[in-house]
C-alpha cells in the first residue's frame, strides 16, 4: 500500500492499556480454543467449503433450523490467515485532504458517525412563563421526532461536512422513503452521503445485488475503476456474525463480493454481554475476538491482503430490561481490551464511543458520551464510530446532539494530543521564566499568546455560560442554525449528471445539479 | 526614519503587544524587528517631543486594542501585552515628560492588603491602568495599612486601589479606609477588588467603588476624572 501524501492527521495518542502481555496471551489462547474446540456455526455454504479446503474441520450441524455447518479451526490456520491482513489501510475521500490512514501499529485516532437510526430528532426552542410570577420566563427545548429518510440523510451528511472533528461519515439515518424500494435503498443511501460530504463514506449493504451499482457510482466520483481502488471513497460494514458464534448466510455472501471487488470492509461483531456473550470481561473479549478473527480469516481466504478492519462493538445488557447499556464501565473495558487485541494482531481497529441511553440532549447524554468519548479515544483504536449525534442508544439521530458531540470530541482530541516536551520547547520556556522573573509583575499572561495563536491552547467549552442558568441547548440551537445555513459541498454537476444517467434508482430530490 | 513613520510604528507595536525586539506579536514574523522600547528611544534621540510620543504613539493606540477586545478578536493576554508595551514606553518617557512639565492622568496607589499574598488580579489592574496613562505606584502584596496610607500621602495620590483574595483578609481593607480618614485623606477615592469582594462590601466599609476587573477600574477612573 502506498502511503498517501495527504490525509487527515487524526490524533496520535499514547494508548491506555488495561491488559498486560500475559492477559493478551491468555485471551488470544482462549479465542483460539473457542475456534478450535467449540467452533462456529456457519450458515453460509460457500464459506464453509472455503474453510474446509484450507484446513478447517467441517461437520454437519443438525438441528440448527437451517442448513448449517459446524467449523473447527486449527490455531495454526487462524494465525496464518489473520497475519495476511494488511496493517495499513487507506480510506479515501472526495477531498484528498480528508483521506484516512489507518495503521494498526500507530494509535492514530479518528472519530466518526455511525448507526442507521430510524428516528431523526428535531429541536426547537419554546418560551415558558411561570404561573406564579409572570415576569419569570424560561426557554426550553421542544423535541420532535421525524421518520428518517433520504433527504434527512443528505442533511446529516451536509452537517457532517461542517463538523471539523468528524473524520469520517457512516450513514447515521435510515432511508425509509415509501418510494424507494429495497433494491434501490443502497444507491440512494450512498448518493445522499457522497453528494453532500467530502469525507470518507461508509455504510452497510442492504442488498447484495446493489453492490455493482454502488461501485459504479463510487467509480464516477473517484474518477475511474483503478482510481477508486487507490482512493476508496466508500467502504463497507459487514456484520457477519450473529453472536454467539454464528456466521450468517446473507452478510457472508456480501463479504465475498466486497472483498472480490477489492474494496475495504469492516468485519464487525456486536455481542451483548449478559445475553449473546458472557457479561464477564474475559468471556466477552475471548468470544468477540474469536468471531472477528473468523471473519477476518474469511476475507484473507477469499483474497490474501484484502483491506479489512477489526470491528468490535461489544456492549453489555441492562439487567432490568436486557437493552444495550452504553456509557457504562464495562463498555469501556470490553472495547479497550479489543483495541489491544486488534493491535496485537496488527489489524486496524474499528471501535465505538459516544452512545448513551439518554433520548434527548442534556446532562445524561453529555455524561454518557464524554465517559466513552474520552476513554475510547485513550485506547488508540484507529476508527471510532457512533461518536456523533446518537441518542436512545443507537435508535435516534439528533443534529443538535451531533453539534454538541463535535465540541466534546474536539476537546477530547485536544486532551489526547501528544505532549509538546522537547529540547526546543524546554529552552523556550526556560527563557520565558527567566524573562518573566525579571519583570515587575512576574505575570506569564502575555506569554500565552504565541501558544494560543498556534492552536496549542484549547478553547473553553463553546456552549458554556458564566451566569447561573445553563444555556447549552439554546446556544447550540443558534449555532446549529448558522452551521446548517452554510452552502453544501455537492458533487460537480457533470458528475451528478453522469451518475443520474448510469446509476438507476436514485430519487430525483437527492440531486442538487438543477 | 521620519517622525510620522516612527510614531505609527510605535502605535503598531503597542497594538501588537511588543515591548522589545525579541518579542513575538499578535501577528506572526515580527520577532527581531524594533519594538516599543527601541522605537521610543529612537524617537527621543531624533528629537520627537515626549508628549507626542505619549499620545500619538502610545496611549491612542490602546483605543484600537480596546476595540479589538470588544470584537472578541483580542483576549486578555493581548490586552495585557499591549498595556505592558505602553507601560514600558511610559517608563522611558516619564523623566522627559516631567522635564517638560507634562502631568500624567493621575497617581494611583495600589496594594494587596496585609495578610494576603495574592497578586495576579492586582498586577493585571496595575498593568492595565499604567497602560491607560496613569502613574501607578504598586506597593506589592501583604502591605500594612500604615504603609498604604503613607504612600497615598507621600505621592499625593487622588486614587487608591485595594485588593484581597481571601475572605479572611478582605476585612483588612476597612482598616486602610479608617486610617485614610484619620490622616485627613478622605478625598482620596478608593476602589476595591478581588474575588470575595462585592459592591455591598465596598459600601459597607466605606470604599467609593467595587471594580470587578481591570476594565471596570479603568472606567471608574475615567468617570472620576470626568466628574
Amino acid at each position: 500500500m502506498t502511503e498517501p501524501d495527504t490525509f487527515r492527521q487524526g490524533t496520535v495518542v499514547k494508548p491506555y492499556e488495561r491488559l498486560n502481555a500475559e492477559q493478551i496471551e491468555l485471551l488470544d489462547d482462549a479465542s483460539m480454543k473457542i475456534l478450535e474446540e467449540t467452533g462456529i456455526w456457519c450458515y453460509n455454504m460457500r464459506a464453509a467449503e472455503l474453510f474446509a479446503a484450507n484446513g478447517a474441520r467441517v461437520e454437519d450441524e443438525p438441528g440448527a433450523g437451517a442448513p448449517c455447518k459446524r467449523v473447527y479451526f486449527p490455531p495454526a490456520m487462524v494465525r496464518k490467515y489473520i497475519a495476511m491482513a494488511p496493517s495499513k489501510i487507506v480510506l479515501g475521500a472526495r477531498d484528498p485532504q480528508n483521506r484516512l490512514l489507518l495503521d494498526a501499529e500507530v494509535p492514530r485516532v479518528y472519530f466518526g458517525s455511525g448507526s442507521e437510526t430510524n428516528v431523526w430528532l428535531e429541536t426547537e426552542l419554546e418560551e415558558f412563563q411561570s404561573t406564579s410570577d409572570p415576569k419569570r420566563k424560561l426557554t426550553a427545548p421542544r423535541y420532535t421526532e421525524k421518520r428518517g429518510d433520504a433527504l434527512l440523510l443528505a442533511r446529516a451528511a451536509r452537517l457532517g461536512e461542517q463538523l471539523e472533528h468528524l473524520d469520517f461519515f457512516i450513514r447515521p439515518v435510515n432511508v425509509q422513503d415509501s418510494d424507494i424500494s429495497e433494491d434501490d435503498h443502497d444507491v440512494n443511501k450512498f448518493f445522499a452521503c457522497l453528494n453532500n460530504i467530502t469525507k470518507h463514506v461508509q455504510a452497510g449493504l442492504t442488498t447484495q445485488n446493489s453492490l455493482n451499482k454502488v461501485l459504479k457510482m463510487a467509480e464516477i466520483v473517484a474518477g475511474g475503476s483503478e482510481e477508486l481502488r487507490q482512493n476508496p471513497v466508500v467502504s463497507f460494514i459487514t456484520c457477519v456474525f450473529k453472536s454467539p458464534l454464528q456466521m450468517v448466510e446473507d452478510t457472508t455472501d456480501k463479504v465475498f463480493d466486497i472483498v472480490e471487488a477489492g474494496m475495504p470492509l469492516v468485519i464487525s461483531s456486536s455481542p451483548q454481554g449478559g445475553s449473546s456473550a458472557p457479561i464477564q470481561e474475559a468471556g466477552m473479549v475471548a468470544q468477540i475476538n474469536a468471531e472477528i478473527l473468523a471473519g477476518v480469516m474469511l476475507t484473507q481466504l477469499i483474497k490474501p491482503g484484502a483491506p479489512v478492519l477489526y470491528g468490535s462493538v461489544a456492549v453489555r445488557a441492562r439487567l432490568d430490561d436486557l437493552h444495550d447499556l452504553y456509557g457504562c464501565p464495562e463498555f469501556n473495558q470490553y472495547n479497550n481490551d479489543t483495541a489491544q487485541m486488534a493491535r496485537h494482531y496488527k489489524i486496524p481497529c474499528y471501535s465505538s464511543s459516544g452512545v448513551g441511553n439518554a433520548s434527548t440532549p442534556g446532562m445524561q447524554a453529555s455524561f454518557e458520551k464524554v465517559f466513552t468519548h474520552l476513554y475510547m479515544g485513550l485506547t488508540g483504536a484507529q476508527y471510532i464510530h457512533y461518536s456523533f449525534g446518537l441518542l436512545e442508544r443507537t435508535n435516534t439521530f439528533c443534529p443538535l446532539q451531533a453539534l454538541l458531540d463535535n465540541e466534546q470530541v474536539g476537546l477530547v482530541k485536544h486532551c489526547l494530543r501528544p505532549p509538546k516536551v522537547d529540547a526546543e520547547s524546554i529552552e523556550e520556556v526556560r527563557k520565558m521564566i527567566t524573562k518573566v522573573m525579571k519583570s515587575s509583575h512576574r505575570l506569564f499572561t502575555r506569554h500565552t499568546r504565541k501558544a494560543t495563536h498556534a492552536g496549542e491552547i484549547s478553547e473553553p467549552y463553546k456552549f458554556g455560560a458564566k451566569e447561573q442558568q445553563d444555556g447549552v441547548i439554546p446556544r447550540a440551537v443558534a449555532e446549529l442554525a448558522k452551521v446548517e445555513a452554510r452552502p453544501g459541498k455537492h458533487l460537480p454537476a457533470e458528475l451528478q449528471a453522469k451518475i443520474r444517467a448510469e446509476v438507476p434508482g436514485i430519487v430525483d430530490r437527492l440531486f442538487t445539479d438543477k | 526614519m521620519e517622525k510620522q513613520e516612527l510614531l505609527e510604528k510605535i502605535a503598531f507595536n503597542v497594538v501588537q503587544g511588543r515591548i522589545e525586539a525579541e518579542d513575538e506579536g499578535f501577528d506572526e514574523g515580527l520577532e527581531d524587528q524594533p519594538a516599543v522600547t527601541e522605537l521610543v528611544n529612537q524617537a527621543l534621540d531624533q528629537g520627537v517631543s515626549p508628549s507626542e510620543i505619549l499620545v500619538d504613539g502610545l496611549t491612542d493606540s490602546m483605543n484600537v486594542v480596546g476595540e479589538k477586545f470588544e470584537k472578541g478578536e483580542y483576549l486578555i493576554p493581548d490586552m495585557l501585552a499591549a498595556a505592558e508595551a505602553v507601560g514600558a514606553g511610559m517608563d522611558i518617557l516619564t523623566p522627559h515628560l516631567l522635564k517638560d512639565g507634562v502631568e500624567s492622568k493621575g497617581r494611583f496607589v495600589i496594594a494587596t492588603v496585609i495578610g494576603d499574598l495574592h497578586d495576579i488580579g492586582k498586577n493585571i489592574v496595575s498593568i492595565m491602568i499604567k497602560g491607560a496613562g496613569y502613574d501607578v505606584i504598586d506597593l506589592g502584596v501583604d502591605v500594612p495599612a500604615d504603609k498604604i496610607v503613607a504612600a497615598v500621602k507621600e505621592h499625593n495620590a487622588p486614587y487608591l486601589g485595594l485588593s484581597a483574595l481571601l475572605t479572611t483578609t478582605m476585612r483588612n481593607m476597612q482598616e486602610v479606609i479608617d486610617k485614610l480618614k484619620e490622616e485627613g485623606l478622605e478625598n482620596t477615592k478608593v476602589c476595591i477588588g478581588g474575588a470575595p469582594t462585592s459592591p455591598e462590601f465596598a459600601s459597607e466599609i466605606g470604599a467609593d467603588a467595587h471594580c470587578a476587573d481591570a476594565f471596570a477600574a479603568i472606567d471608574w477612573l475615567k468617570a472620576q476624572q470626568a466628574a
